[in-house]
């Protein structure tokens, strides 16, 4: 039946996709060689709408194809098929995690941890930051640095930068906020 | 009952605003769920994310079960999951049945122009809101800046750099537990 295959074959890409959605794309690669139920057309198509819509990439991407390829239904089962194995692997590490991570090891490993993980969240900026504040290719055919930087980028930045330190909104009105600038000055 | 429902739609604005891989959800998770309501700590949020960076599945989700765990066991990990996912499930649903070329939209395309210039500005001031608490020392500021070169630069996988540097910490405290 083609919902238990395709919460089988989710379920798997759950639980081998380690850091990030990006990871699950090798996995999606074999659903189109293999089941067939996506052509690479769509795959292509899919993972533009995952980066141009809100949500985990990973879970867009289940529900397109589950949707595809059973329908409604199917893009629930596939959605629930992803992150079974999230939910049972964190409830257990979760359920430990409590009673271990008072221990001196536990908070020395956190000790090297955490400032590593600013770093990779501060990586995951740049790698944004790249695309909407800089204009990397531009720089690299003309050569002059003044091409390097998207100055319209850069004044929204600065922009959200400057109100944010000031009314300390939800982060939310200033995505809506930056939506609407994109569009009224096509960003 | 109120509390599954809470966490349902706390989750639910976080997975329908997070633009762009599990990272971008930070600033949201900051303000929804440490300053407004103290569901975990800054520091919490930290070793969430390290944790659900090394482990199977996507990082927001184990995010979302880790919190949601935390706060009410098993069902509150699924509530939290099942509304991490629900906008995702939505909106998907509807651009896959009635705009397929959702992406090509010249609207489409500028408003997210806009919206990527806001991840880079909320996820620089979620950095610097979380930086006391995280780099405690010289040790912590060399830390940051090899993880972030490694991984901005050198394209290396972030489950090395968390195995690294948890590596490091512990034989650096442990050196110094000695020392005393």
């Amino acid at each position: 039946m083609i919902y238990i295959k395709l919460f089988l074959v989710f379920f798997k890409i759950g639980l081998f996709s380690i850091g990030g959605g990006l990871a699950t794309i090798p996995f999606l690669q074999e659903i189109v060689r293999k089941y067939g139920w996506i052509t690479s057309q769509d795959l292509l198509d899919m993972i533009a709408i995952s980066e141009s819509t809100p949500g985990p990439i990973g879970i867009n991407t289940a529900t397109f194809v589950g949707y595809k390829t059973a329908g409604v239904f199917g893009g629930i089962i596939s959605t629930i098929g992803i992150v079974t194995p999230s939910i049972i692997i964190i409830t257990i590490i979760a359920h430990y995690f409590g009673k271990i991570n008072e221990k001196p090891i536990v908070q020395a490993g956190f000790y090297g941890l955490r400032p590593a993980v600013i770093g990779l969240i501060g990586a995951a900026a740049f790698e944004v930051a790249k695309i909407s504040l800089l204009n990397i290719d531009e720089f690299v055919n003309t050569g002059s640095l003044i091409t390097l930087f998207n100055l319209k980028g850069i004044a929204l930045f600065v922009a959200i930068l400057y109100l944010m330190d000031k009314y300390k909104k939800h982060p939310i009105v200033y995505l809506i906020g930056a939506a609407v600038v994109g569009i009224i000055f096509k960003y | 009952m109120r509390e599954l429902w809470e966490l349902f739609i706390v989750f639910a604005r976080i997975g329908g605003f997070t633009f762009g891989g599990g990272y971008a959800m930070l600033p949201i998770i900051q303000e929804e769920v440490v300053e407004k309501r103290g569901w975990a700590t800054e520091e919490e949020v930290i070793d969430y994310y390290a944790i659900g960076q090394c482990t199977p599945g996507i990082i927001a989700v184990n995010t979302a079960t880790f919190i949601g765990y935390k706060l009410k066991g098993i069902i509150g990990a699924i509530f939290a999951t099942l509304g991490m996912v629900f906008p995702s499930v939505v909106i998907i649903t509807l651009i896959a049945a009635f705009f397929r070329q959702f992406q090509d939209y010249a609207i489409v395309q500028h408003a997210f122009g806009g919206i990527r210039v806001a991840v880079v500005a909320l996820i620089l001031n979620a950095i610097v809101k979380m930086w006391n608490n995280s780099v405690k020392d010289i040790v912590g500021i060399v830390i940051f800046i090899a993880a972030f070169i490694v991984v901005a630069f050198m394209e290396l996988s972030p489950i090395v750099v968390i195995v690294a540097s948890a590596t490091a910490g512990i034989i650096i405290q442990s050196r110094r537990m000695d020392m005393r």
